[in-house]
């Protein structure tokens, strides 16, 4: 393609005659162009087909992601046409990756409504994902003006006042989700509830697809959950929560059980990302309005958050769901089942928890986002981890996650609440220790050993589990540094 | 039983160096040290005694110890948390918070219920301790 075919037209009458023109030519690559502080910016990498010029394929998703079409229109012409067109302004190589693009695209902040997700990302990801002249395309990242942030609602609760009402500081929360997590009748499942927070355990979960099946109805799950939180309070003095799920087929059967949660004194209940970026910000809606706390799991994410050729990045999606208004969302354990390279992880942790974002590519932050006051989201590690983890957890997480030892609770050889409270005391001791200055990342497996002495069962979780390990190489990674996956 | 509010009640009690090396840390963080006591253990009672004001200026752990020490002695018989409090935009809280101090004997909670519409319990905690008039809870 001729450098010609990358300038836009500027003679008007050129410009729109009737027919097919490079999305270049029509004015939506503009290397030029210096981002306005209200713009709404996006990094998109893009692997063109054979023959496509980068530029032209930059140019296009920035079309299609705004005004464009595939053909000239003249009604282009009764609008502010060169305000609305969204602007490629940067394209460079991936490094390591031949055929791979990172392009940079701004857009007008007046081509969005104010405080909807669904009006936002039905632009940025609405149309363009399809485009044939691309084999694959990938959201990397996304900046948003404090302009369009401050139209949004955020967190209900958010960490400060989250830990405020539940009169816990200085430690990472912990939870775990109730296993089996299908198949438990109403009262073995509050069971498994009351043991693990007597145990220790701040929070108990229901888990993505428990809302209300044959074995168990959601009024029933709800009142013997709720039994065991107070029995367990009770037990131990303190503020103690379950995660009730109200994800359900309709916002009317939401808010009905979302209601009975708050009837019957839950500090928490959760939905599912499944339930889509509009029901997610009624929801956060009602939270705000009821003092509830909204942990959010991200079921479904890993169909089009993994791949690191094509789909959303999961730090777009935290971006999204911190101004959506969730107060928990799960973000990774690194060390754990499921995918996760640990700086990838530790970037969208930054996303939900830090006043600014800096620009940070190891860990794949490539915009400075300032999130003017609105709230930080609590993340959530979850899947695969236990106690003996505990060192690299807290070296990679600092203090202000959720930590959730399901398996590492439930399956514990000598029961749930010894599980439990294996977790809370390998969890309190690595705290102190660092805090005392010592170097966690190494004396980590000396600190709990020496905790396990005056707790029997840290010992029996530390023999249990000290071979498990999940050691493959993770897919979405950074392509600034090598990175090596944490077992 | 033994209540398990603050971040280290599943460790055995602090002796005075580990409490020190908290503190310590605390201060290096910027964070400002308060010491606090109650013989009302609800843990929805936010509102302990404050034993002064929290120690903005002071930022010498041997004198925080002497404050934490002076109130553990004066209500030997309650519970005394030690705060450390973060002034930093975006936090404006406390950041870490940690029993120093508690009674010889814990007796715990009642859990109340009350009959409501369908399978619906209320539940309502209190300490047992709280029955009688603060000042005389623990004695």
């Amino acid at each position: 393609m001729g450098a010609s075919e990358l300038r836009t037209i500027e003679n008007a009458a050129d410009r729109y005659r009737a027919g097919v023109l490079k999305y270049a030519q029509m004015g939506y690559w503009q290397p030029g162009y210096e981002p306005k502080d209200t713009d709404v910016l996006a990094l998109f990498r893009i692997t063109p087909q054979e023959g496509v010029d980068p530029e032209e394929a930059a140019a296009a998703v920035a079309g299609e992601s705004s005004t464009a079409t595939w053909t000239v229109v003249w009604t282009d012409r009764l609008t502010a046409a060169e305000l609305y067109r969204a602007k490629a302004y940067k394209v460079e190589p991936v490094p390591n990756n031949p055929g791979q693009y990172f392009a940079w695209i701004a857009y007008e902040l007046d081509l969005f409504e104010e405080g909807s997700i669904a009006n936002l990302t039905a632009s940025i990801i609405g149309n363009v994902f399809g485009f044939k002249p691309l084999k694959a395309l990938r959201l990397e990242d996304m900046r948003i003006p404090v302009a369009y942030v401050k139209t949004f609602q955020g967190p209900p609760t958010g960490i400060v006042v989250e830990r405020e009402r539940l009169d816990k500081f200085g430690r990472p929360l912990l939870g775990a989700t109730t296993k089996p997590k299908l198949g438990l009748s109403g009262k073995n499942y509050g069971r498994v509830v009351y043991e693990a927070l007597k145990g220790g355990l701040d929070f108990m979960k229901d888990d993505e697809n428990i809302n209300s099946q044959p074995f168990m109805h959601w009024r029933d799950r709800f009142l013997y959950v709720m039994e065991a939180v107070n029995r367990a309070s009770a037990a131990t003095g303190e503020v103690k929560g379950h995660y009730l799920n109200v994800t359900a087929g309709t916002m009317e059967e939401m808010y009905k059980r979302a209601d009975f949660a708050k009837q019957l004194g839950s500090v928490i209940v959760m939905i599912d990302l499944v339930i889509g970026y509009t029901a997610i910000q009624s929801m956060a809606k009602w939270a705000r309005d009821n003092d509830m706390i909204l942990h959010l799991h991200r079921a479904g994410h890993g169909t089009y958050t993994r791949q690191k050729n094509h789909g959303v990045s999961f730090r777009v999606i935290s971006k999204w769901m911190r101004l959506a208004g969730v107060d928990h969302i799960h973000a990774g354990t690194a060390v754990g089942k499921l995918e996760g390279d640990p700086l990838t992880v530790q970037g969208f942790y930054n996303v939900c928890r830090e006043t600014r974002n800096v620009v940070d590519l190891p860990r794949g932050i490539f915009f400075e986002q300032d999130w003017a006051g609105l709230r930080k989201v609590m993340p959530v590690a979850s899947g695969g981890i236990h106690a003996g983890q505990m060192h690299q957890l807290i070296d990679l997480f600092g203090d202000d996650v959720v930590l959730q030892f399901g398996g590492g609770t439930i399956g514990h050889p000598m029961g749930i609440e010894a599980g439990a409270t294996a977790n809370r005391v390998a969890l309190e001791a690595m705290v102190l220790a660092r805090n005392e200055g010592r170097d966690i990342k190494t004396e980590g497996p000396e600190i709990l050993a020496a905790a396990a002495r005056h707790c029997r069962p840290l010992g029996a979780a530390l023999d249990t589990w000290k071979d498990v390990t999940f050691n493959y190489a993770s897919t979405d990674t950074s392509d600034f540094v090598p990175t090596p996956s944490v077992a | 039983m033994r209540v398990t509010q603050g971040a280290f009640s599943f460790l055995p009690d602090l002796t005075g160096v580990q409490i020190r090396a908290q503190v310590e840390y605390c201060l290096a963080q910027g964070w400002a040290v308060s010491v606090e006591h109650t013989d009302d253990i609800h843990p929805r009672n936010t509102y302990w005694e404050m034993f002064g004001m929290p120690m903005f200026d002071l930022r010498d752990a041997a004198g925080v110890m002497q404050e934490i020490d002076a109130c553990r002695k004066t209500f030997a018989d309650e519970y005394v948390r030690v705060n450390a409090f973060d002034s930093t935009r975006g936090w404006e809280t406390v950041r870490l918070s940690f029993l120093v101090n508690r009674p010889a004997n814990e007796p715990g909670f009642r859990l109340r219920r009350t009959e409501a519409e369908g399978r619906v319990q209320r539940y309502s905690l209190e300490p047992y301790a709280a029955e009688r008039p603060p000042g005389e809870r623990y004695r």
